[in-house]
């Protein structure tokens, strides 16, 4: 694509990486709130269209460069495949979206916090680029650790708030615990000789054992970054405490880092694949998603809702690694092709619709100043511009044609269905159990979108502050958001409807880490329909449907203005019997997800408040908790803290004990020496 | 018997050490203490002199004056004017049970020959014979400074460790070079000066010298 001008897509890609740091220090130092929101931030979001030209180029052709920074006699090398390609595709075109929206949002923020703001966001869009470029250990770790340091300091930005400190060591802690597994699981695959290229590494050869055991520590490794279970802790917690567009940039881009990194280590770098890898990542990743989902369906905080609902997101992505473990370790490549294309195919659709759902929570927040859902309602009449933008991020993420989320899903429960025939009976027999495992999870998803959009947007204001109808403080998102928002609705919509096209490019990334591909059997009829393995198997053409439901629509909409026109009448609704109708007689968030919280409060801590009779003031109050923080996180912090008040025992405060120790020492090396 | 008179000598000069360290271990009168540190440098001085003597290494023979200047001279008249500003002149200190204390001592004495026996052997000097005494004596310093409460008792203790390592050095390889030796004897007499200093303060901060006082500076 760059052929022209002489440039290879790894060229274009640093020189991005370049100007955005660049840009990133140029904010910090001009500390001028029009100049960082109206020149940098655009010209952010340039970069990242360059990007994402850059991605599309690399696909085709790999190019790989040396850079003669870092340690002397270590430089660092850079390799731009298929795989860093489709990921770095997936940075550059989301960050276009949440950069424009940023120029609106970022604009009434505080002069000093946003030179840093600007500063910490491009490093972090930099560093996620050089992850996926990395081609030996020591570059990944710097880039990989300087992506969490940025984003620690994004997820602070409102450190004068004890809860977003809180958050932000949370997730700091997880993510260095999580690094450190990953650092070991390199010197594992480096294999003894001492040399940590990726390219050393693709051509070493382990034992089952070693093989088993880097594979362990890089999944327990990126899962802490993804927020697989029991890993997920911090998602919750950090989601909330960021402004919109960083929880739309981690949310959809960073936790895409891990599942690359996933990738990345057990289809490229091992030459081995072991079928119960597989196994092992599908029961995580159904586990993930319905804990991500069942949890979501309670939250009455928006933005944590959303983050549970990323969990889901990673647990279905993950589900589609193992399948494709599954299945490449039994030599099906044509099903490990199907399962490796759903599950690259739904982190692309998660990076845009996730950012935007993000993108659209900032908004409603700018408006509103609330995050609580019981507080919101009936905004579609005060933001209808924002309210549509948003009904397609939910439609997009519930999974419903013709939108992307459906295809994705589409694609993965067709790879669950060709399944039998695998050698291992007992596998066939539990991947039936798993689909519909997949299954629940997706339609518990509708739910819980149905609950984000109804009762944000639908019904009457639960709140005086936004029930007055002339309130000025409450306005429609502003043109530079909703720029950036129509941008991910438009590639939802795309992402949905021409999916053959994505498949194609997806292709690429699957010959080379399977060796087989879609694009043949796929496009075999023809672009508008969609055939995955045969045609006479299933086939699904979304713009034929988009066309029905649009003329159908149309239709409908002519219909009813030619036979009822004029007699339309506006009135209150259910009003029969109800003379004095308050907002507080609408479906609450806690409401609709009561029967949730009903059926599987096995699962997680309940604790309510339930009135007597003879309270004149009754006030009802239920709260869920994560079990697997008392399961999980709070026997380590014991055990943390008891190993420490043992080694705490040493230190008395005497000076002879001191001595003592060191007297002891001196004798005991020399004993040693002797 | 045909040890030369001056291998004799020197071998005299470390029982010598020896016996004092042993002295210093069991002495609770600080004045007494101070007064034994200036008869190891004494004793130490006078050895490395016949070393000097017998080996024909004549920088020894600075090394020797120098320490008769610093260890016998500067260093107690400094200790001296201390205890003397300080009030503590006749102090006595309470010790640990003092026999135990030098049973520990022997058993240290043993491993540290046991500890120089195969160096010895590959040492060629004259005073090669010498070595044990040398690292008993630092350890028995050691020993000295984990048993003493009071600061005074640990700063001698921890000078005539520093006179144990340069017996040490002589016997092993008749001494450093002169810029390690001068070097280490300036950073002893600042040492020194800094200590004294360190006295004054403890004083004014807990009213007293004894360091049990400190330990109300541990974090909880």
């Amino acid at each position: 694509m760059f052929d022209q001008f002489g440039l290879l897509p790894i060229d274009v890609t640093l020189g991005v990486v370049a100007a955005w740091l660049v840009l990133g220090i140029g904010g910090l130092f001009l500390q001028n709130t029009r100049v960082i929101t109206q020149y940098i931030f655009p010209a952010g979001a340039i970069g990242s269209l360059a990007l994402t030209l850059a991605g599309l180029g690399g696909l085709t052709e790999t190019s790989v460069a040396i850079l003669p920074l870092g340690l002397p006699d270590l430089p660092f090398h850079l390799r731009m495949d298929a795989l860093s390609s489709f990921f770095l595709l997936l940075l550059g075109g989301a960050s276009i979206g949440i950069s424009l929206f940023s120029v609106g949002y970022f604009r009434s923020m505080e002069r000093g916090t946003l030179a840093l703001l600007c500063l910490e966001y491009h490093v972090f869009l930099a560093a996620m680029a050089l992850v996926f470029l990395a081609d030996d250990a020591y570059m990944f770790m710097v880039a990989w650790e300087s992506m969490a340091l940025s984003s620690y300091f994004l997820v602070t930005t409102d450190h004068d708030q004890p809860e977003v400190r809180r958050a932000g060591f949370l997730y700091l802690l997880i993510a260095h615990v999580g690094a450190i597994a990953i650092l070991m699981s390199f010197g594992v695959m480096q294999g003894g000789h001492g040399d940590y290229t990726f390219g050393t590494m693709r051509h070493t050869h382990l034992s089952n054992f070693w093989a088993s055991a880097t594979f362990l520590l890089a999944l327990f490794g990126f899962g802490a970054k993804a927020g697989i279970l029991p890993m997920h802790a911090w998602l919750p917690e950090a989601h909330p405490a960021a402004p919109s567009p960083v929880s739309a940039m981690m949310s959809g881009i960073m936790l895409k880092t891990a599942i690359y990194g996933i990738l990345r280590v057990t289809m490229d770098l091992l030459d081995t694949q072991l079928w119960w890898w597989g196994v092992l990542a599908l029961a995580l990743g159904l586990i993930t998603a319905l804990f991500g989902v069942i949890f979501a369906a309670v939250q009455v905080d928006m933005k944590r809702l959303l983050a549970y609902s990323s969990i889901e997101n990673i647990g279905i992505i993950l589900v589609g690694i193992g399948l494709t473990l599954i299945f490449h370790s039994f030599h099906k490549d044509a099903l490990a092709a199907l399962a490796l294309t759903a599950t690259l195919y739904h982190a692309l659709n998660h990076a845009f619709m996730k950012s935007l759902l993000f993108l659209g929570t900032g908004s409603v927040l700018h408006a509103t100043g609330e995050r609580q859902l019981g507080k919101l309602g009936g905004l579609i009449h005060k933001m209808p511009k924002l309210a549509l933008l948003m009904l397609v991020g939910t439609l997009a993420i519930a999974g419903l044609p013709p939108l992307n989320g459906f295809v994705s899903e589409w694609l993965l429960l067709q790879a669950f269905l060709l399944s039998p025939g695998l050698p291992q009976p007992y596998l066939n027999m539990l991947v039936p159990i798993a689909a519909a495992a997949l299954v629940l999870a997706g339609a518990l998803a509708g739910y819980v979108m149905v609950k984000f959009y109804g009762v944000i947007f639908l019904g009457q204001p639960r709140d005086e502050k936004l029930s007055n109808v002339h309130d000025e403080g409450i306005h429609d998102a502003g043109i530079w958001e909703r720029i950036g928002m129509l941008f991910m609705v438009v590639v939802c919509l795309a992402l949905g409807v021409f999916p053959t096209i994505v498949i194609l490019h997806i292709d690429f990334v699957t010959e080379m880490l399977v060796h087989h591909s879609l694009g043949a059997s796929a496009a075999k009829t023809g672009w508008l329909l969609l055939t995955p393995i045969q045609a006479e198997r299933a086939s699904y053409g979304p713009l034929i449907l988009l066309v029905i439901m649009v003329a159908g629509g149309l239709f409908t909409v002519l219909a009813v203005k030619k036979y009822y026109h004029g007699r339309l009448r506006r009135g209150p609704a259910w009003d029969c019997g109800y003379p004095a109708q308050t907002a507080r007689m609408q479906d609450t968030a806690e409401g609709f997800g009561q029967p949730i919280r009903q059926i599987f409060e096995w699962f997680m801590g309940v604790i309510r408040d339930v009135p007597t009779p003879f309270d004149l003031h009754p006030r009802y109050h239920a709260e869920t908790h994560d079990r697997l923080w008392n399961l999980f996180y709070v026997p380590i912090k014991q055990l943390n803290e008891m190993v420490g008040n043992q080694v705490g025992k040493l230190q008395h405060g005497r000076i002879h004990i001191y001595l003592l120790y060191s007297f002891v020492t001196l004798l005991a090396l020399l004993a040693f020496i002797q | 018997m045909n040890i030369p008179f001056t291998a004799q000598l020197i071998n005299m000069c470390a029982a010598l050490l020896l016996l004092i360290a042993f002295a210093m271990l069991s002495q609770r009168r600080i004045l007494s203490l101070i007064n034994l540190f200036a008869w190891q440098g004494l004793v130490l001085s006078i050895s490395t002199a016949v070393v000097a003597y017998s080996s024909n290494q004549y920088h020894l023979y600075y090394s020797a004056a120098l320490t008769l200047v610093l260890k016998v001279l500067l260093l107690p008249w400094i200790l001296h004017r201390l205890i003397r500003k300080l009030n503590i002149k006749w102090d006595v200190e309470t010790m640990f049970n003092i026999p135990t204390i030098m049973l520990i001592g022997l058993a240290l004495v043993v491993f540290a020959f046991n500890l120089a026996a195969p160096i010895s052997q590959m040492a060629g000097t004259i005073t090669k014979s010498t070595l044990g005494i040398a690292m008993a004596s630092v350890l028995l310093s050691f020993l000295m400074m984990i048993t003493r409460s009071k600061a005074v008792p640990q700063v001698v203790g921890f000078l005539a460790m520093e006179n144990g390592l340069f017996f040490a050095a002589t016997s092993a390889t008749y001494g450093m070079p002169m810029v390690v030796e001068l070097g280490i004897a300036l950073d002893v007499l600042v040492g020194m000066f800094i200590l004294g200093i360190f006295f004054f303060q403890i004083r004014v901060a807990f009213d007293s010298l004894d360091l049990k006082h400190m330990e109300k500076l541990k974090e909880d």
